[in-house]
């Protein structure tokens, strides 16, 4: 239906222009719960970089007589408000430390996957016909070796160091974001804007840089805050089969799968580590939402608080 | 009270976007006789279809809410029945048919299956639909309709699937049918055809046919009266012939001042050095010709018009000779210099003397970018041409040259109407200071009176930079005072060219002829005449 030619073309402008990042600091606060999002990840960067520093020994510190000791008891002090583990540690010292390893390991992994694959996925969607198959065939082995395996034998020949788990986790990912990012190209390089560019004489640099990967990015940015979850996960599963992070270093995967055990006695072993874990790919995923919104033109008068004012500062159409 | 096949009486619908409440229609009342055409005229945002929503129940609530009126169809108000009572009429009593018939035949079934659908879902037996729909799809003039029955729709071309559409809508002898621009995506020469079939198959069935269009030459061909309307406001109504002889409403007078074609014809520009020239430029996909052969001389601030219908090899032409396809065969000619075998390097100094305007501005603006990205983009590619500091200048300057304010230069591409958005793309070509502008169909998705405008603005700016154009349309009509030389292109031939004068007062070919014939001219006694010389000739 032509439903739509009845609403209107063209949106009211912001005239005053403020600096870029406080425009995006004032888009923020319009959306509460990114807003949220946003400091309750701040808290967890600020625990990976200064947490070990602050609660390193609190957190590898036995005390075998508080083993498995319940959360909300205060007697032994703040540490212990969320409860203790199986050596009687105190699990929030634990989480606070945990927490770097755990951010480098997904982070490192999602932006090292993300990077190649949106990488190769341009070229071979870009490139020509031999390029783009040799390029899909490398996905399509990598797809279809199970992930773990791999995982297995790679971290069997070389030592499990955090690099290494890095590595073998972004080698695993990287088909997602190859596919994803090769079909996008192909249906937008076929877009008038794209064709405009080439009449300019635009090289191919900046029609892949400045007018692909804007289009390709807000999808790119989606599938790696859901894969942040995922990469913890896998990192847990590995740190489980014993070829992960090794104790005494710890992570929340490794925390989890070392409270499954107690989940019928000590529940407080698992969960507090995997909220930690859901409540940051949640976060993630709201500011991602946020971001998606803030970062396209189109959308983001959604978040630019409007004035009367703003309106009369529209034109006439022609 | 029941004097009138339908009435929609003081219907005012509001819709709640983010931007607040819009005002679609105002206070509209107009009425529907049996046997009648009445025709609903106006641009883009004149709410003109959204009565017609209302009468089928196809709006939104929310975001939509009709505000109030009433629609009068047998002693009964359409806007008080219920979802269930809708859809016994809908189809039945009062159908409908759209612009872009491929969107409304779903891809994975028959369309005999399609047709017989409407009839089964308002109780009619499978045996009988069949025969029904056999009837009907010859009725509306498919070759071999048993055949056609089993196909799917990407099949047939677009004229056929228009007929298709008309043959389901018409299957269960609607008293009303409501046609939303029927003819807008279709070829001249298929619009006469498919308006012919649908006047004929109203006088068989004396049904009343409700048009909602932009065009005027539709208006004149079909509509025994017209409803003019204006943002959401009815300016106008009266018979097709008043309406176009005496408009009262400057509103209508505006809208008949810009239909093209009435201006003075140009020639000349032959006099000057030539700027380039094709000698049988050919494209070929696989076994597919789109361009056989095509050779044509430009000459420096000419302007050609390549006109031919879709599939013609128009675009094939221009995107050729830009290099935006690898050409098959042929030689193109810069200033002497052969295009199509210019290493890369001295190509991209060339790029910035021919630029391209395309279709949609909607498509050809990155929606990422501002305006003043979008148009310094050209110097960023082409560094020498103007130092950094003096970007933005020259993008207020242009701006302004293109009919916009330097202010506009932060805004998105989304923030403008369609017309302002090609002045955009006009901006940006000739960020470049280019001696050649292809445009590429530049004005054929915009309203009327936009069109004429961006033509005046295309106009000025040849004389005053004396810019040389290749400007490619499918509409005869926009070109005639435009255009110096013309070119018709057919099935990737081109089938003639000459002057302007010669193509439009003495054309040669069949084919040629054919194409002025079938286009619509916007007084309604031209096409009565018109009408009448083509019943003459089928006698």
């Amino acid at each position: 239906m032509a439903m739509s030619e009845t609403l209107p073309t063209s949106e009211p402008v912001k005239t005053s222009e403020p600096g870029a990042v406080m425009r995006l600091a004032k888009m923020l606060t319009r959306d509460r719960f990114a807003l949220v999002a946003a400091i309750f990840l701040v808290i967890v960067v600020l625990c990976a970089l200064f947490g070990p520093a602050l609660l390193g020994d609190a957190a590898t510190a036995q005390n075998l007589r508080g083993r498995n000791a319940p959360p909300f008891a205060f007697e032994r002090g703040w540490l212990f408000v969320l409860g203790a583990d199986a050596l009687g540690r105190p699990l929030l010292a634990r989480i606070v430390v945990a927490a770097q390893n755990t951010m480098m390991v997904a982070a490192g992994a999602v932006v090292f996957s993300m990077t190649v694959g949106a990488t190769l996925g341009l070229i071979a969607g870009y490139a020509g016909k031999t390029i783009s198959q040799v390029i899909m065939r490398l996905a399509d082995v990598i797809m279809s070796f199970p992930s773990l395996l791999l995982a297995v034998i790679v971290l069997y020949i070389l030592p499990p160091s955090v690099t290494n788990l890095i590595i073998v986790l972004a080698i695993t990912r990287i088909p997602v974001y190859l596919r994803t990012t090769r079909a996008e190209v192909l249906e937008i390089r076929e877009r008038m804007f794209v064709q405009a560019a080439k009449v300019m004489g635009a090289s191919h640099l900046r029609i892949i840089f400045r007018h692909i990967l804007p289009v390709v990015a807000p999808t790119l940015i989606t599938i790696a805050t859901l894969d942040f979850a995922f990469v913890m996960l896998a990192e847990s599963s590995l740190s489980f089969l014993g070829i992960g992070i090794q104790p005494p270093d710890i992570t929340w995967g490794l925390m989890v799968s070392q409270g499954r055990p107690y989940l019928t006695s000590a529940w407080w072993l698992a969960f507090w580590p995997g909220l930690a874990i859901i409540l940051t790919t949640l976060s993630l995923n709201l500011l991602s939402n946020w971001m998606r919104i803030a970062l396209d033109p189109m959308q983001r008068w959604r978040l630019e608080g409007r004035t009367k004012s703003d309106k009369a500062g529209e034109t006439s159409n022609g | 009270m029941a004097d009138h096949l339908l009435e929609v009486r003081d219907l005012s619908v509001r819709f709640h976007t983010a931007a607040g409440a819009v005002d679609a229609v105002k206070n509209v009342s107009w009425h529907l006789d049996k046997g009648e055409t009445l025709a609903i005229l106006g641009e883009s945002g004149s709410g003109k279809s959204v009565s017609a929503s209302a009468i089928m129940n196809l709006i939104d609530i929310p975001p939509g809410e009709i505000v109030s009126g009433s629609i009068l169809f047998e002693d009964r108000d359409l806007l008080a029945i219920s979802a269930e009572e809708h859809r016994k009429l809908n189809g039945k009593r009062i159908s409908m048919i759209f612009q872009d018939p491929l969107s409304h035949l779903n891809p994975v079934y028959r369309v005999g299956w399609q047709i017989m659908e409407t009839m089964t879902a308002h109780g009619r037996s499978r045996d009988e639909a069949r025969k029904r729909a056999r009837e009907l799809v010859a009725r509306v003039g498919i070759p071999d309709p048993d055949a056609a029955l089993e196909k799917y729709p990407h099949q047939f071309s677009g004229g056929q699937r228009q007929r298709l559409m008309i043959a389901m809508a018409l299957a269960l002898k609607p008293d009303i049918l409501i046609a939303d621009e029927p003819t807008t995506a279709l070829d001249v020469t298929v619009q006469a055809e498919v308006l012919a079939l649908l006047k004929e198959l109203q006088a068989e069935t004396g049904m009343g046919l409700l048009l909602i269009t932009h065009d005027l030459g539709v208006v004149a061909e079909i509509a025994d009266r017209v409803v003019v309307m204006n943002a959401g406001e009815i300016v106008e109504e009266g018979t097709a012939h008043e309406v176009y002889h005496n408009p009262q409403h400057a509103y209508t007078r505006k809208l008949i001042a810009a239909a093209p074609g009435k201006g003075d014809m140009r020639s000349g520009g032959s006099e000057r050095p030539v700027l380039l020239e094709a000698r049988n430029v050919s494209k070929t996909y696989g076994d597919f010709t789109a361009l056989e052969n095509a050779s044509f001389k430009l000459h420096a601030g000419q302007t050609i018009a390549v006109v031919g219908e879709s599939g013609s090899g128009k675009s094939t032409l221009a995107r050729t000779i830009l290099q935006l396809e690898a050409p098959t065969g042929g030689e193109a000619f810069w200033k002497g210099r052969n295009l199509f075998d210019m290493p890369s390097k001295e190509l991209f100094g060339l790029r910035r003397q021919m630029q391209m305007v395309f279709q949609d501005p909607t498509q050809s603006l990155n929606p990422r970018m501002s305006v003043f990205e979008l148009i310094s983009e050209a110097w960023a590619i082409h560094r020498d041409l103007l130092p950094k500091p003096r970007w933005k200048e020259r993008v207020e300057e242009l701006l302004v040259q293109v009919g916009l304010r330097p202010e506009h230069a932060k805004r998105y591409p989304h923030q403008f109407s369609g017309g302002q958005r090609q002045r955009i793309a006009i901006a940006r070509a000739l960020a470049l200071e280019p001696e050649l502008i292809v445009c590429d169909e530049a004005v054929s998705a915009l309203d009327v009176s936009i069109q004429a405008q961006v033509i005046a603005l295309l106009g000025r700016l040849r004389d005053e930079l004396g810019i040389a154009f290749l400007f490619i349309a499918h509409d005869l009509p926009v070109v005639r005072d435009f255009a110096d030389d013309v070119i018709v292109m057919q099935r990737g031939h081109i089938v003639e060219s000459g002057t302007a004068e010669q193509i439009f007062n003495r054309p040669r070919e069949a084919y040629t002829q054919a194409l002025l014939a079938a286009g619509l001219d916007p007084d309604p006694d031209v096409q009565a005449e018109r009408r009448r010389q083509r019943l003459q000739a089928a006698v």
